[in-house]
């Protein structure tokens, strides 16, 4: 059928999709407060900047479908690094992502022994389950809302990642998060635990000196009007490869919705040592779109 | 009163016959009712219906400026609600001297502002509206915009929506 054709293809793209169709479809598009979906995480999820959260990504509620599309450039001092990709919710229950990160050496390439400019590059597939709980109007329980999901990670140049010690070239992650708006105190709180072996996110492959582990994140925002959210995140990681030491992620973040469908987010993002150059640290800025 | 005849026949009009019925002459006007308003069949009053607790902290009644504070906020709340492409279909067949009356109690009440709610609960009174979650979304944003024109800072704003949050669960029912 043609039009659910172009109805997918708008999905996909982030596209915005007339009430007209939604009402032939028998679903509808939007209804979600502003800032509630979420910003997309580096994996692709709707999230925090570098972590899922438990909330669905798209505008739309429980009769609907929505999507995002997103591009994020991160400014390091030996690297840069950017993503993109979109992202689809269903009924506020279900989201499914893809994410293409591509992540730059540079001349860093040519001191790495890897060649000038030489770039590692990732492919995500995501999926997430809202499990129990409302983040947003739940007030008057301690329940946050909770998710499951997971993502499959496969990276290019599968030979130099074994090189560098490297199990594998792909890999699958899964997590669990909580989310909790307080909304009395203008504050969200997120939990996030992930099973993962990658390194570096995948980028230099998985697993190595160690298997899957078990890895804490947390992301606290407070909204200073409905437009504006600043807030920072912490997230624990691996160490698997025996050249060169990884460190944990933070970051320091505003995210502002220009509207329903534009939302900026502006980041100091600290990603530590990476691949023996130190003090990763710099901007990270992200356009998403949302309907 | 033959203003007040004429004014209620107009309200039945424009509500239509099978929504509400007029006080009959002679029938015990309860004190908290104001002229205009059409009968609703009887309920056992209570704070309870309005939802959720007061809140004592007296810097968020301030915030919204006292009694009469949360009197201009209902009134730009209603006006907001009944023009509103998103929400004007829920409210078609609203009483709107009712309504405005008891969202003022209730609003009063919630704040900690000393009112009494005699209005009936979030489930009886939006059993048949047959709210969506986003016409939900829809009304508190409606209900933002009216408390940032009374000037209300934002982190009062969300003292108060906290306490109105969880009534999605008796208002949303499709």
């Amino acid at each position: 059928m043609p039009l659910r054709a172009a109805m997918a293809a708008g999905i996909l793209i982030g596209a915005p999709v007339t009430a007209a169709h939604a009402d032939m479809l028998d679903f509808e598009t939007g209804g979600k407060l502003l800032l509630t979906r979420g910003v997309t995480d580096v994996d692709g999820a709707a999230g925090g900047g570098i972590t899922p959260w438990a909330v669905i990504a798209g505008n739309s509620t429980d009769r609907g479908i929505g999507g995002t599309a997103h591009y994020t450039y991160l400014d390091l001092p030996d690297y840069t690094f950017e993503s993109y990709g979109a992202a689809a919710g269903f009924y506020n229950r279900f989201e499914i992502s893809y994410s293409r990160q591509e992540f730059d050496t540079g001349s860093t390439g040519a001191a790495l022994g890897i060649g000038d400019g030489f770039t590692f590059n990732q492919d995500i597939v995501g999926a997430k389950l809202r499990l129990a709980g409302d983040a947003v109007y739940d007030q008057d329980k301690w329940l946050p809302q909770i998710a499951v999901g997971a993502f499959y990670k496969s990276a290019d140049h599968g030979p130099l990642l074994n090189a560098l010690g490297a199990e594998d070239d792909d890999g699958v992650e899964v997590y669990a998060s909580a989310t909790k708006l307080l909304l009395a105190q203008s504050l969200l709180l997120n939990a996030t635990l992930r099973y993962t072996d990658a390194n570096q996110n995948g980028l230099l492959g998985f697993g190595g000196t160690n298997d899957h582990q078990l890895q804490p994140e947390v992301s606290v925002a407070y909204m200073l009007s409905r437009r504006l959210v600043i807030g920072g995140e912490y997230r624990m990681k691996p160490d698997n490869l025996a050249f060169a030491q990884e460190e944990d992620w933070f970051d320091v973040f505003a995210a502002y919705a220009l509207n329903r469908n534009v939302t900026l987010t502006a980041a100091y993002a600290d990603l530590g040592s990476i691949a023996t150059f130190e003090d990763q640290r710099g901007l990270y800025l992200s356009l998403q779109l949302g309907f | 009163m033959r203003i007040f005849s004429a004014s209620i026949a107009l309200i039945i009009a424009l509500a239509g016959p099978a929504v509400a019925q007029p006080l009959n002459e002679g029938d015990a006007v309860p004190a908290h009712m104001r002229e205009g308003e059409l009968h609703v069949d009887p309920y056992e009053i209570s704070n309870k219906n309005a939802g959720a607790d007061p809140i004592s902290d007296p810097s968020v009644l301030a915030a919204f400026n006292g009694r009469e504070g949360i009197a201009r906020i209902v009134d730009s709340f209603v006006e907001g609600v009944r023009t509103d492409p998103r929400t004007e279909k829920i409210f078609a067949a609203s009483d709107w001297v009712r309504l405005t009356r008891t969202l003022n109690e209730q609003f009063c009440y919630i704040l900690g502002g000393g009112c009494d709610y005699t209005g009936r609960d979030m489930k009886e009174v939006h059993r048949d509206h047959g709210v969506t979650t986003a016409e939900f979304a829809a009304v508190v944003e409606i209900l933002q915009a009216a408390m940032n024109e009374e000037g209300v800072p934002f982190r009062m704003q969300n003292r108060f929506l906290a306490k109105l949050a969880p009534m999605k669960r008796d208002t949303v029912t499709r």
